[in-house]
Parts: C-alpha cells; sequence; structure tokens
C-alpha cells in the first residue's frame, strides 16, 4: 500500500465521521449561485414611505391577480391588521407606530428578499427556485413538486401556496418582476411608487446610497442597512429610523440561510465516498461472519 | 446449517375479526377525507397555512413512518450482515412491516405534495445541496430494494403450488420455471440488496434530520442542532429493536401464537446500550450548546421535550437494563412500546410543535381530516400485514421437526 493510498483512506475516513457530525470543513459546500456583480437590487426606505399601497395595487396588475381599482386602495383601515403576503397579493404594506418622536406611522412594504444565498434555491427538492444574473430569485412551474420545503425553509416566511386548488397549485412570491425587468422595464411597485421610497439599482451602488443617507442623517436612521449582510446578503435592503425588530423583521445573523445544512449534505455525500465506503466495510463484516461461522460449523462436524 | 426453528408458514386464520372490521371503518373514514383532499385541494381538509406548510403528514406519516420502519435494516444488519441467524425468526416479519411502513410512507408524500402527479420528478430533476432531494431518491430506492427483499416469501409460496384457473393452465408450468429462476437468482444476489438497504437506510434516517436543519431560528433551539442527522439516525437505530418487540408481541397475541420471549429477551438486552449512546449524544448536544435553560420555562416546547427524553428514552433504558423486564412479556412490551413512544413523539416534535414559524397569524393544530387520513393509513397497514401473514410464508411456527431450509438465507460470493 502506498502512501499516498493509505492517506485517502485516511482523508475518507475522516470525511465520513466529520459528514455525520455534521462538522465537515474538508468538503466544499454550497454550489456557487450566480451572483453577478452587477445584480440589481431595491432599497426601501421606510422613512419615505407614506402607506399609499400603490405597489400593491400595481403589483398585482402586473402579476395577473384581480387587483380592483386603485382608488380602493386610499383606505387606510386595512394598515390596522398586520398582513403578509399570500397567493393573493405577493406584497403588502404593514404599518407601524413610530413612538415618541412622531405622531407619523412607520409603513414598511414587505416582499420576498431575493436573498444572495436564498435557502428556497437550497431546499428545493427539484431545484424549481434559481437565483438568477439580475438579482431575481424565481420560481420554475415546471419542476415543482408543491413539497412545500421551500416554505419551511425561507428565514422571512415568504413563498404561499395555493392550499384551495386541486390542481397545480402554485408557490407565489415576489418574482422582482423578472418579466418586466427582462424588457428593461422598472419592476412594478418601483416604477409607481409616487415618493421614490424605493430605489431600484445595482446592489452595490444601493448599499453606498443608503450608507450616504445614513451618514447624512444620523438622526433620521438607525445605522443599520437591513439585507447588507442579513442571511448572506439580499437584494432588497431596507432603511429606518427604528430598530427593525419594532418594525416585524426576524433578527437573522450573517450567515447564509441554508449554510449548515448544505455543509451536512455534501459532507455526507462527498463524491459519493461516505455511502461506498460504507457498503464496502458492510461486505467485509457479512464475509467475515459468514467465514467464522463455516469454520466453525465445520469443527463441530 | 442450522434452522432448528425457523419455519415460516401462512398461517392457518380467519381474515375478518370484530378488530378487523373496525380497523376497515376506520381505514374507509381515511379514504373519504382522502377523496376531500384530491377534489378540493390541501386546504379543504388540512389546517395547514403559509405559516405552518407541514403538519402530521409529513410529521408522522413520513418522519415518524420511517423512524418506526427502522426495525427492517437493524435487523437485517443483525441478522444478515452480522450472520446472527437465531435471529431469523423475526427478519421476515421485520422485513414485512419495513416494507408495508415504507409503502405508507411513500404515500403520505404522495398525498401531502400539492402536485402528486410531479412525484416522479426528483427522478430526473437532481438538486444535491437539497436535504429533501436525498430523503426523497434514498426512500425510492429502498423502497424497491424492500419489494426486492421480500421477493424469496413470494416465490417460497407458490413454487410448485402454481394453480391458475381453467383456460390459463397451460401457464402454470412456464410460470413455476420462471418463478424458479427468479428464487436461485435471487439466493445469489440477495447480499448485495440487504447491504444496499443498510446503507440506504443510514443515509436517508440522517438526512431526515438535515431537513428542518435549514429552518434554522424557525425551530425551537431545544431541538435545533447541526447534529440532528446523527441523533435522527442514532434514534432510528435504537427504535428498529423496540418497535420489533411491540410488533412481535402484538402480532402474537392477536394471532393467538406463543410469544418468541426466547428471541426478543435477546433482542431486548441490545436495546440499553443503543438507547444508551442516543441518550448520551442527545444530553451532550443540550450541555454544550446550553439549551437547557429552555427547560426551566413552562411552554409547550419544553414540557414536550421533558416527556420525550424522559419517557421516551431514560425509563425505558432504565427498563431494558432490568433483567427482570427482559423475561417478562407485559414489562418487555412496556418498554419497547415507551422507545417507540419516545421516538414518535420525537419526530412530532421536530417537525410539529418545535416549528415557530416568525409571523403566526393562528397556530396549527391538526384537523379531523388530516388526523383521519393518518389513522386510516395505520389501519390499512394493519390490515394489510395481517393479509400477508394468513397467505404468505412470513411468521414462523416453532416446531421440533426439522424445518425446511428457508429460502432466504443469504449466501456469500461462492455456491
Amino acid at each position: 500500500m502506498s502512501g499516498k493510498s493509505r492517506r485517502d483512506f485516511l482523508k475518507t475516513s475522516a470525511v465520513i465521521g466529520a459528514g455525520v457530525a455534521g462538522f465537515s470543513k474538508s468538503v466544499k459546500a454550497a454550489p456557487k449561485n450566480v451572483l453577478s456583480e452587477d445584480r440589481m437590487g431595491v432599497l426601501v426606505d421606510t422613512t419615505v414611505c407614506v402607506g399609499c399601497r400603490n405597489c400593491e395595487w400595481a403589483c398585482k396588475t402586473a402579476h395577473d391577480l384581480p387587483a380592483g381599482e386603485l382608488t380602493s386602495y386610499e383606505k387606510r383601515d386595512i394598515l390596522k391588521t398586520k398582513r403578509r403576503p399570500d397567493v393573493h397579493a405577493l406584497t403588502v404594506v404593514n404599518e407601524f407606530s413610530h413612538g415618541k418622536n412622531s405622531s407619523l406611522p412607520i409603513d414598511v412594504k414587505v416582499q420576498c428578499m431575493h436573498c444572495d444565498h436564498p435557502a428556497c434555491v437550497s431546499a428545493c427538492i427539484v431545484g424549481a427556485f434559481s437565483k438568477q444574473e439580475n438579482g431575481a430569485v424565481i420560481w420554475d412551474t415546471d419542476k415543482c413538486i408543491g413539497c412545500r420545503y421551500c416554505m419551511a425553509a425561507c428565514p422571512f416566511q415568504v413563498p404561499a401556496f395555493e392550499y384551495e386548488k386541486a390542481l397545480n397549485p402554485n408557490i407565489m412570491k415576489c418574482d422582482f418582476c423578472f418579466n418586466r425587468t427582462k424588457e428593461g422595464k422598472l419592476p412594478a411597485c418601483v416604477s409607481i411608487c409616487p415618493f421614490e421610497a424605493l430605489t431600484y439599482g445595482i446592489r452595490t451602488d444601493l448599499v453606498k446610497i443608503a450608507r450616504e443617507r445614513i451618514k447624512r442623517n444620523p438622526e433620521r436612521y438607525v445605522d443599520h442597512i437591513l439585507g447588507e449582510y442579513e442571511v448572506g446578503g439580499t437584494s432588497w435592503m431596507y432603511l429606518s429610523s427604528k430598530d427593525f425588530a419594532e418594525l416585524d423583521f426576524p433578527k437573522l445573523k450573517s450567515n447564509p440561510a441554508p449554510g449548515v445544512s448544505e455543509s451536512i449534505q455534501h459532507g455526507i455525500f462527498a463524491y459519493f465516498v461516505p455511502p461506498v465506503s460504507l457498503y464496502a466495510l458492510l461486505g467485509g463484516i457479512m464475509w467475515i461472519t459468514k467465514h467464522r461461522k463455516e469454520i466453525s460449523e465445520e469443527e463441530t462436524l | 446449517m442450522s434452522h432448528e426453528a425457523v419455519h415460516p408458514v401462512p398461517l392457518q386464520r380467519k381474515y375478518f375479526t370484530p378488530g378487523v372490521l373496525i380497523l376497515c371503518a376506520i381505514a374507509l373514514n381515511g379514504i373519504v377525507f382522502l377523496l376531500g383532499r384530491f377534489f378540493f385541494g390541501i386546504g379543504s381538509v388540512t389546517n395547514l397555512n403559509n405559516q405552518f406548510p407541514w403538519g402530521i403528514w409529513i410529521g408522522v406519516d413520513v418522519a415518524a413512518g420511517v423512524a418506526l420502519a427502522a426495525g427492517g435494516f437493524t435487523t437485517a444488519a443483525l441478522g444478515h450482515v452480522m450472520h446472527r441467524e437465531e435471529y431469523h425468526a423475526i427478519v421476515r416479519p421485520a422485513l414485512l412491516t419495513a416494507m408495508l411502513g415504507y409503502t405508507f410512507v411513500a404515500m403520505g408524500v404522495f398525498v401531502d405534495i400539492g402536485r402528486w402527479y410531479f412525484i416522479w420528478h426528483p427522478l430526473i430533476m437532481w438538486n444535491g445541496s437539497s436535504a429533501l432531494f436525498e430523503v426523497g431518491i434514498c426512500v425510492m430506492i429502498y423502497l424497491t430494494v424492500l419489494y426486492i427483499e421480500f421477493l424469496p416469501v413470494i416465490t417460497e409460496r407458490f413454487i410448485g403450488k402454481v394453480k391458475l384457473p381453467g383456460g390459463l393452465s397451460f401457464l402454470n408450468k412456464p410460470i413455476d420455471k420462471l418463478l424458479r429462476i427468479l428464487d436461485n437468482w435471487l439466493s445469489k444476489a440477495m447480499f448485495i440488496f440487504i447491504i444496499a438497504g443498510v446503507v440506504l437506510s443510514t443515509l436517508h434516517q440522517s438526512s431526515l434530520g438535515t431537513l428542518m436543519v435549514i429552518a434554522g431560528p424557525k425551530m425551537h433551539p431545544l431541538w435545533q442542532t447541526p447534529i440532528l442527522p446523527l441523533l435522527f439516525l442514532l434514534s432510528a437505530i435504537s427504535v428498529g429493536f423496540p418497535m420489533v418487540i411491540f410488533e412481535s408481541l402484538i402480532a402474537s397475541r392477536s394471532l393467538g401464537l406463543k410469544p418468541e420471549m426466547h428471541i426478543l429477551s435477546k433482542l431486548g438486552s441490545m436495546i440499553a446500550p443503543l438507547l444508551g449512546v442516543y441518550l448520551a449524544f442527545k444530553l451532550g448536544d443540550m450541555f454544550i450548546r446550553e439549551t437547557f435553560v429552555y427547560l426551566k420555562e413552562f411552554t409547550t416546547a419544553s414540557v414536550m421535550f421533558s416527556i420525550e427524553l424522559l419517557f421516551g428514552v431514560v425509563i425505558p433504558l432504565r427498563m431494558f437494563l432490568s433483567p427482570k423486564v427482559l423475561k417478562s412479556p407485559p414489562l418487555l412490551f412496556t418498554a419497547s412500546a415507551l422507545v417507540v413512544f419516545g421516538v414518535f413523539l420525537n419526530r412530532i416534535n421536530n417537525f410539529v410543535v418545535a416549528y415557530t414559524p416568525p409571523y403566526v397569524v393562528k397556530s396549527y393544530f391538526p384537523s379531523f381530516g388530516e388526523i383521519s387520513v393518518t389513522v386510516g393509513f395505520v389501519a390499512m397497514l394493519v390490515l394489510l400485514y395481517r393479509f400477508v401473514v394468513l397467505n404468505f410464508p412470513v411468521i414462523s411456527l416453532p416446531s421440533d421437526q426439522p424445518a425446511i431450509r428457508t429460502k432466504y438465507t443469504i449466501r456469500g460470493g461462492k455456491q
């Protein structure tokens, strides 16, 4: 046995151990996402948003969902309840009280964050989700089997499922207006926003803009761009005058959402070495015990 | 080769009894709700929503189902890989339960996914980073392996006994010949499938634990840990033998046979170390991550975790250490049932109780329809089990006369 193969064997055993324990560093984690330097994003300035909900209407219209009259969105009663994006609305605006500083409320638009390392893309059993070069995380209806693992995986609890449909239920979420941006148009919500609370642009530029705004108005903003680092960075980012936890954002760390799960997965399956080794090991045990039994039987005869 | 007491035969019993009729009613009730699910959508039958995408159909039918079918691969490893032939009498019943168990796991997935007609998609659309993909593929292959492992029972039942009615009788001889060729081939190649079955089981039993790792902070810290796959594998291994004992004692009671205590006691004596390893990792994980602080609070999570650990692991572990328990059928049954209950609860805890999404509009509790379908599946499983043991040679009757060699022995490479 040469030194090399012995080393390989040791490496293999280490991988088995590490993989099972879930602490594999020797194996490569996550497959590379398509992360273009020029990927787009949106900066949501919640200090500018007035909660007109025009974006909700534009979003529904752009996605062929029943939208109703634009004027019907002027009623503000609905802002009293906290809503989540669902199969009827891919984006919603929620309102929070500002607290002691001001009587003006804070309005927060909610939609898919379009993570740079999306949990849904990692989780999907058939790879129906994908991170596009322009930053959008989109879903492919031709692949989806409706298992809803994406919903269990999403740290922002965004994907919704058509529970009432018996045939071809869809997973519904913001697609960053993929079909519009392909043609050079703005996302529907960005294009309709009357106060420019939403800024569409290259993500790296948006981070600079956001930093600049915080620097210029330190009393207006908390020093935190939500989405810059959360779960490894998201295409949609937020500025706020208040701690994000008070605006119902989940507290998330900066490691990518799929992280550990993918390391475990790739550890157990590192080039199929661990399963094949286990197979060989069991085969060996089977052969030895069989052999031993034959010997003992011969002796007793 | 010694084959003293191993002599599986189809049991001579009437199929229908009052208990069987009750099971039929429960199964029918489940089927009614299943029809509702297929005609009116998942939302019409379940309490699932966008906050809680997975309920008991995943937590019980799939996760607990896979774990409790672990008797198949654990006894295969013991009886065939380690050649402990004294256990051969229980390998077939365990194999049958695993085969039926996994069949219903597949059924559970089939009814839970929104687009059931695309269930074959993972076969050609791969996502290597998805734990669910791994579980799906492994379960599909393992189910096939289980059917292959069961084939010798079919060939044994029909070789020399093929009697097709009337016009088809000319096929009797060719079919018999075919069965003999199949049987011959199987007895030579079976070791490949046996080992594959054990490997596939360890893989997907652990990957089932990886499933919820990606849910990250949405899962209660008492359960969320990077060693979830290891805990799932260890608990699956330690529930394998208790499940076999549990089933064997129920089956012998229900079929009026003498419990095979000489085998079951020996099997029981191996459970304590396995449970001990599982407990050590579970406690170690708790102390390293310092999650015991959550046990001081009185919440659903802390109560469920304590029940799972105390009644599902600690108490049965102590019981299995006592020789008195190992010799007494009722005590052995109780201890085994506790382990089964513990792992069952653990899977529900991991997939349902621990899942606390950030935005909860309405908390989840399974609907009557969901429970009906789950209970209905269990009833169907028991009915099928009864049908198979009454018609195929699965259960061994102790006999003094030299038994015929079982077709199911595994021969090594030669011969």
